[in-house]
């Protein structure tokens, strides 16, 4: 709570070491705009989340009163034992484990594709690629809900056939929708990134003799590794808490449940209300979510080491 | 490693010289290259294309027309009536959505600037655990919050208002991240304490001197916080009831979701969906300059 006020506080004599902190009324005014906005909007919440988590419902006889008491980790207990939520926790996990590595993939290929001397009209392609990212997942949802509808579609031929919206293909449906707003976006991370490498590597390989494609492998995609963790953490995080496309599609197809993913669980919990359990619902995701990024990170590091 | 190949001759200095294998290799891959372009520009476009084309049809034509063509252009038509309809809630939206997002993101930028410099160019106790908090914050995802939110804004009543969508779009600690690594790299120390010579206060120094170093990382900033929040759907989903109040995402979800029992609805959520898009296109094209150096900033470390 206090985090702005460590950063002004002054020093108190006895113990100070190093030098006195200079400017500390412009280091104020700097900071405490956005760490007050930080701890009420994000710190405050997730304390928030936590205590309600907590609590549980008390009722005086089938009829009194409601009220919340003290209930330690009664929520927690439930959610363990909560069937469609880890259902959908496996399904966002199965969802990220394919999407992520096919959009990363794509991204990655046409960022080298960009980058090569072989491909011309980048420009064209580069704008055409990233247009998608300026569609609102819930338009994009939208747009593809139409897109996948048997009779609204303008590939009849193919949905008539293949039912897009089937509980065998839904999640494969969203995957495809998620792909495509999120591929020109990711690849023009991974494509600054390619162009910040400099031409003297280049020149020294091609010295060396290597291709294009060897060149790919042995030098651009280790120096873009940062740029593709970036990415991938990004793309988890999306992935974890998928919810406008699945809360669109569930008007298009009956066969999204009003737990199809943990946010869409998170949010009908909440609706019933039943707002401590959604709260123990909500620190898991934030939890998994923390751990999933923070590996990704930790993982590759020592990979580079 | 150690023979050099006869093609890499003097002549191969400039980066765009052809790669050692043969002419014919060389039209081979780029063929492939075009090919494979060519193949996802459709996947990108046709879609938009579709939404483009919809949008301009008359509601009798929208089903029983090529889906992909025009029949007779009534866009200019429809737009109106998509902004007549129920007194012009639709165009309601979308100022909401633009003030949500481009003062949002705006003030947003502000202090994630503000404080992200402060957290470069000054020493104090607990700069460190600040940035690190701020860090973590980063990958704490903004759907995670929404439901505590939720419950903070019910117990002081602010649920179903502006403030309760527009203030917690106001913080971005990937802003301060971003700012903080360019601040340290671009505004010079010798030059703040030039400024300081001068007489400038340090907050002078600040808005005259080093906003304009900072400016890419700052058009960064704003573009990331903007799409946040024009994009953000979750928060209104859970705050807001009155429609007056709607972002143009969460209108256009809740108009269609009630396309079944009131089928024209259909037609305005073709329309709305296509009027939607084009701002960020705008902004996306006026500002590319910036983002286009600005977007691989966060990975280089």
């Amino acid at each position: 709570m206090n985090i702005p006020l460590v950063a002004t506080k002054p020093a108190r004599p006895g113990k100070v070491r190093g030098p006195r902190v200079k400017n500390k009324k412009a280091i104020a005014v700097f900071i405490l705009p956005f760490a007050i906005l930080f701890v009420l909007f994000y710190l405050t919440p997730i304390l928030y989340a936590v205590y309600e988590s907590m609590l549980v419902i008390q009722r005086d006889g089938t009829f009194g009163e409601a009220k919340e008491v003290f209930g330690g980790f009664a929520q927690y207990v439930q959610v363990f034992q909560n069937g469609p939520f880890w259902a959908s926790i496996g399904r966002v996990l199965l969802f990220g484990i394919v999407q992520v590595p096919v959009m990363l993939g794509l991204a990655l290929l046409f960022a080298l594709l960009l980058d090569s001397p072989v491909l011309r009209g980048k420009r064209f392609f580069r704008l055409a690629f990233f247009v998608p990212y300026a569609v609102p997942g819930v338009i994009a949802a939208i747009m593809w809900g139409f897109l996948y509808s048997p009779n609204l579609s303008p590939f009849s031929a193919v949905t008539k056939n293949i039912d897009f919206l089937s509980a065998d293909l839904v999640l494969w449906s969203m995957a495809n929708v998620v792909t495509w707003v999120y591929v020109g976006y990711n690849m023009l991370i991974i494509y600054s990134s390619l162009l910040s490498i400099s031409p003297d590597i280049y020149e020294a390989a091609r010295l060396d003799g290597a291709g294009q494609i060897r060149m790919a492998f042995s030098i651009k995609i280790p120096l873009v590794m940062p740029a593709i963790v970036l990415t991938a953490i990004f793309s988890v995080i999306g992935t974890l808490q998928l919810l406008a496309e699945p809360q669109v599609f569930r008007t298009f197809s009956s066969a999204v449940s009003s737990t199809f993913t943990p946010n869409l669980a998170v949010y009908s919990t909440s609706a019933i209300p039943n707002v401590n359990l959604a709260a123990a619902f909500s620190v898991i995701l934030a939890l998994a979510t923390f751990v999933l990024s923070f590996s990704i990170l930790k993982f590759t590091q020592r990979k580079d080491a | 490693m150690s023979a050099v190949t006869t093609t890499s001759a003097p002549k191969q200095r400039r980066s765009k010289a052809p790669s050692p294998s043969g002419p014919k290799e060389k039209t081979l891959s780029r063929v492939g290259a075009i090919t494979v372009m060519s193949v996802f520009t459709l996947y990108f476009l046709v879609p938009i294309w579709w939404l483009f084309v919809a949008a301009s049809k008359d509601r009798s034509q929208f089903t029983n027309t090529n889906p992909l063509w025009f029949a007779d252009f009534n866009l200019i038509q429809n737009i109106g009536e998509l902004l007549a309809y129920r007194d012009g809630v639709f165009l309601k939206w979308m100022l909401n959505s633009a003030i949500y997002a481009g003062l949002g993101a705006l003030l947003g930028t502000l202090f994630a600037g503000m404080c992200g410099y402060a957290l470069a160019k000054y020493r104090f106790p607990g700069r460190d655990a600040i940035f690190n908090i701020v860090l973590g914050g980063v990958l704490v995802p903004a759907t995670a919050l929404a439901l505590p939110l939720f419950l903070i804004f019910s117990q002081v009543n602010l649920t179903n208002t502006f403030w309760s969508v527009f203030l917690p779009s106001l913080v971005s600690p990937f802003g301060v991240y971003l700012t903080r690594i360019f601040a340290a790299e671009s505004v010079p120390d010798e030059l703040i304490e030039a400024a300081r010579l001068d007489g400038s206060g340090e907050v002078r120094t600040f808005f005259t001197v080093s906003v304009k170093l900072m400016f890419p990382a700052l058009v960064t900033v704003f573009l990331f916080q903007f799409v946040a929040i024009w994009n953000n759907f979750f928060l209104p989903l859970i705050m807001l009831r009155d429609e007056v109040l709607f972002p143009v995402t969460l209108g256009l979800y809740s108009w269609n979701s009630q396309v079944n029992q009131i089928p024209e609805l259909r037609a305005y959520v073709l329309v709305g969906a296509l009027l939607s898009i084009i701002p960020l296109i705008i902004l996306f094209l006026l500002l590319q300059r910036f983002w286009r150096n600005g977007l691989g900033a966060g990975a280089v470390k």
